[in-house]
C-alpha cells in the first residue's frame, strides 16, 4: 500500500499543534488506553474469558482519537466490528466494554452482543456493526435525525456532524454507495471515514477496490469534498478532519476521507497473515502512532519519562481493574434470552429491561 | 477409501468436479489465497488458477448476480458465501434472480449454480455468525436446499449439487467441519437431491434431523436404546427442499409417532412443514402429537448460552419419552 505523509505536526500551520499540553496528553492517554484494552482483550480471548470473534484495533488508535477529538460529544459516531477504540474514546468506560466483551450483565450491550457490538447511548455511540457495510445506511439516518431535531424541532440551524467509519473492505457494499448518494441528495451533515488499513481479511484494497491509490476518488461522482489523511499520526488526523468536519458542520454537506492506516495484528484471533510479508508488518511497526506521539510530546511538549511512566501505570490499572469488575459482572440469566426481543411482554418473552448499563460495582 | 474430515470432503468434492468440467468455477471472498475462511477451497487455486477460483470484492450481492449471469450463461459456478448469515445482503440475488430465472425464462436459461455456506452455532459466535436461516430458502420456490451432516455425505452430496441443472443452497454445518472423520469414498455415492436417508431402522418412534442436528439425535438414540430400552427410527434429511416426504411418511406411519430436531428458530421452521405433510399424508397413524425440539424464537445468543439455546441429546431423550408416555 502506498502511504502518503501528510503529517503537519511539527509545521507551523498544524491546528493540533496549537492545542494544549493537556488537551493532547489526553490523547495520548487514550490511545494508550486503547492499546492496552486489545492487548488484555487478546490475552483474555486466549484465557476463553471472551468468546465469538474479536477484532482489535492495535496500530489503528490515532484515527479513532484524531477524528473523535475533531468532534463533538453530541455529533453521533457509528463504525464496523472493530469498535472498541471508538466507544473509549468517545468516553465509555473501560469496564463496560471489558464487561460486553466477556458477556457479562454489566456489558454496554448487557453482554448480549459482544466485542462487535458497544453502544453507549449517553455518548451518541450508535455501535459497531457485525455486517461490513451495514452501518452506513444507518448513518444517514442519524445525520437526518439530527439535522431534523436541530431545524425542525428546536428551529435553529443544524449544528451536529455524524460520524460514520467503515473499513477499505465496505467500499465494496451497495450499502456504502446508496448511503453515499443518499447524502448528497439529501445534503445530510455526515462524514464517511474510510479506516483503509490495507487489507479486507486477506484482500489487499487494491485487490478488492478500484483506484485503490486514491480513495478519494470514490468522492468524486457524489461531488463530496474529500481528502486523504495519514493515519499513522494522531495530529495529521486531526488537522486533516478537523476542516472538513468544521465545513460539514457548516454547510450540511456530506463529506468523504480516506485515512491510511495498518492493523498490526490479524483479521481477527484466528488468522495466519499469509496475505502480507514480514517485512511489510515491521515496516509498518516502525511507524507505531504510539511511539510517534509520545516522541512529539516529550521533544515538543516537555512530557517527561517519568510522566509519561505514570499514564501508562494509570493506564494500566484502569484496565486491570476494569477486567476485575468485568469478570465480577454476572452472566446474564438464563430469563435473559426472551428478553429484548420486543419491547412488551408477549408470548414467551420478558419485555425489555431498562438502562443499558447496570453499574453493580 | 480415506478417511477425512468434512472440510477435507467438501474440498475433494470440488477439485474433483473442477478436474471433470472446465464449466465450474469458484468464487467468493478469499477462496483462492486464503482458501475460504474455513479453508474448504484450500489449494484450489493453485491447481486451477484465478480465471477459476477468484477472490472478489467484499460485495455479497455482487458476487452472487454475477454467478447467476455466468450461469445462465453456461457457466457452472460455486459460489463461497463466508458465513450464512452475509447471504442477507444477498437476498435479492437469490430471490430474484437465482430462484426464477429458469422459470421467468421459460426454461431457456436455467441457472445451474451452487451457492456453499457454512450455517449454524457451536463456535461461540453471535447472531449473523451462528444462524440457520435455512427455512427462508426453503420458502422459496425454484431453489433446492441441501444440508449434509458428516463428511461423506457432504462429499457427495456436493458432487449431486453442482451436477444439479437447478440452483442449490448448500449449507454447511460448520460445528461439523472438523469434528469428526469418517470413510470418504473414492467415488460418490449415489444419493440424489431430495431423498432422505433412513441411517436406523427402529420401531417406536421416529426421530427427523439433519446438519449438525444429527449429532446430539444419534446421542440421544444411544441413551435411548441403551438406557432406556427404546427402539427408534432414525431419519437424516439431508435435502430440505425438496423435502423426502415418502420416507417421512412411511417411517411415521410404521412407528406412530415423531420427534423432529432443529436448530432454527421454531416458527414457521423447518420442523413445522414436516409436521404439516405427516398430517396430510399419516394422520391415521399417528399415535400421538408430534413434539418439536429447535431453537428459540430469538436472535441467535452469544456465547454463554450458546448452550442452552441448542438442542441437545437430553432434551431430545427427553422429547422421546414424552411422546411415547402420550396415550
Ligand atoms: C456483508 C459481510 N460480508 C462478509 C463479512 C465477513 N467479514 C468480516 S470483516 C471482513 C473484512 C472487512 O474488511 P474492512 O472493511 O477493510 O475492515 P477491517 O477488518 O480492515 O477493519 C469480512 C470479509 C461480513 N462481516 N459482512
Ligand atoms: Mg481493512
Amino acid at each position: 500500500m502506498p502511504m502518503t505523509t501528510t503529517g503537519r505536526a511539527t509545521e507551523p500551520r498544524s491546528l493540533a499543534a496549537k492545542l494544549s499540553n493537556e488537551t493532547l496528553c489526553t490523547w495520548l492517554r487514550d490511545m494508550l488506553l486503547i492499546r492496552e484494552f486489545e492487548v488484555r482483550s487478546m490475552q483474555a480471548y486466549q484465557n476463553k474469558k471472551i468468546g465469538g470473534f474479536l477484532h482489535v484495533y492495535i496500530g489503528q488508535e490515532a484515527v479513532a482519537v484524531g477524528t473523535i477529538a475533531a468532534a463533538t460529544a453530541r455529533d453521533p459516531v457509528i463504525t464496523a466490528y472493530r469498535d472498541h477504540a471508538h466507544a473509549l474514546a468517545r468516553g465509555t468506560e473501560a469496564r463496560y466494554c471489558m464487561a460486553e466483551m466477556m458477556g457479562r450483565l454489566g456489558g454496554c450491550a448487557k453482554g448480549k452482543g459482544g466485542s462487535m457490538h458497544m453502544f453507549d447511548r449517553r455518548r451518541n455511540m450508535f455501535g459497531g456493526h457485525g455486517i461490513v457495510g451495514a452501518q452506513c445506511p444507518l448513518g444517514i439516518g442519524l445525520a437526518f435525525a439530527t439535522k431534523y431535531e436541530d431545524e425542525v424541532i428546536d428551529g435553529g440551524a443544524s449544528r451536529r456532524i455524524t460520524l460514520c467509519y467503515f473499513g477499505d473492505g465496505a467500499l465494496n457494499q451497495g450499502s456504502l454507495h446508496e448511503s453515499m448518494n443518499l447524502a448528497g441528495v439529501l445534503n445530510l451533515p455526515i462524514i464517511f471515514i474510510c479506516e483503509n488499513n490495507g487489507y479486507s481479511m486477506g484482500t489487499a484494497t487494491a485487490r478488492g477496490t478500484t483506484m485503490a491509490e486514491d480513495l478519494t476518488a470514490k468522492a468524486v461522482g457524489y461531488g463530496f469534498e474529500s481528502a486523504s489523511i495519514d493515519g499513522m499520526d494522531v495530529m495529521a488526523v486531526y488537522d486533516g478532519f478537523m476542516p472538513i468536519a468544521e465545513q460539514c458542520r457548516e454547510t450540511s454537506r456530506p463529506a468523504f476521507v480516506e485515512i491510511r492506516t495498518y492493523r498490526f495484528k490479524g483479521h481477527s484471533m484466528s488468522d495466519p497473515r499469509k496475505y502480507r510479508t514480514k517485512d511489510e508488518e515491521q515496516r509498518y511497526q516502525a511507524m507505531d502512532p504510539i511511539e510517534r506521539f509520545t516522541k512529539y510530546m516529550a521533544a515538543e511538549r516537555g512530557v517527561t519519562e517519568d510522566e509519561h511512566e505514570a499514564m501508562t501505570r494509570s493506564v494500566r490499572k484502569e484496565i486491570r481493574e476494569a477486567i476485575r469488575w468485568a469478570e465480577k459482572s454476572p452472566h446474564p440469566e438464563l430469563g435473559e434470552l426472551y428478553r429484548d426481543v420486543y419491547t412488551d411482554i408477549w408470548g414467551p418473552y420478558r419485555g425489555t429491561s431498562g438502562p443499558e448499563m447496570h453499574d453493580k460495582s | 477409501m480415506a478417511q477425512m474430515n468434512m472440510v477435507r470432503a467438501l474440498n475433494k468434492a470440488l477439485d474433483e468436479t473442477m478436474a471433470a468440467d472446465e464449466r465450474v468455477c469458484v468464487i467468493g471472498e478469499d477462496v483462492g489465497v486464503d482458501g475460504g475462511v474455513f479453508r474448504v477451497t484450500k489449494g484450489l487455486l493453485d491447481t486451477y488458477g484465478e480465471n477459476r477460483v477468484f477472490d472478489t470484492p467484499l460485495a455479497e450481492c455482487g458476487i452472487v448476480g454475477t454467478a447467476v449471469g455466468m450461469a445462465i450463461y453456461g457457466l457452472r459456478p460455486v459460489v463461497e458465501i463466508q458465513f450464512s448469515g452475509f447471504m442477507m445482503q444477498a437476498f435479492d440475488q437469490i430471490e430474484q434472480n437465482m430462484a426464477r430465472f429458469r422459470r421467468r425464462s421459460r426454461g431457456r436459461f436455467p441457472v445451474s449454480m451452487v451457492l456453499r455456506t457454512p450455517y449454524g452455532g457451536g463456535i461461540r459466535a453471535v447472531e449473523h455468525h451462528s444462524e440457520s436461516r435455512e427455512a427462508y430458502w426453503a420458502h422459496t420456490p425454484g431453489l433446492k436446499v441441501v444440508i449434509p451432516s458428516g463428511p461423506r455425505n457432504a462429499y457427495s452430496l456436493l458432487h449431486a449439487s453442482i451436477n444439479d441443472p437447478d440452483p442449490v443452497i448448500f449449507y454447511e454445518p460448520k460445528a461439523v467441519y472438523r469434528a469428526f472423520r469418517e470413510e470418504v469414498p473414492d467415488v460418490p455415492d449415489p444419493i440424489e437431491i431430495g431423498t432422505a436417508q433412513v441411517v436406523r431402522e427402529g420401531a417406536d418412534i421416529t426421530l427427523v434431523a439433519y446438519g449438525a442436528m444429527m449429532r446430539p439425535t444419534l446421542e440421544a438414540v444411544e441413551d435411548l436404546t441403551e438406557m432406556h430400552g427404546v427402539d427408534p427410527e432414525v431419519i437424516d434429511l439431508l435435502s430440505i427442499s425438496p423435502m423426502d416426504t415418502d420416507t417421512l411418511v412411511t417411517s411415521v406411519s410404521k412407528t406412530g409417532r415423531c420427534v423432529i430436531v432443529h436448530e432454527g428458530p421454531r416458527t414457521c421452521g423447518i420442523a413445522a412443514e414436516i409436521i404439516a405433510r405427516l398430517n396430510e399424508n399419516a394422520f391415521e397413524h399417528l399415535l400421538a402429537p408430534i413434539k418439536r425440539v429447535t431453537g428459540y424464537d430469538i436472535h441467535f445468543p452469544f456465547f454463554q448460552v450458546e448452550k442452552h439455546f441448542l438442542p441437545d441429546a437430553d432434551i431430545i431423550v427427553d422429547a422421546v419419552k414424552e411422546t411415547l408416555a402420550y396415550e
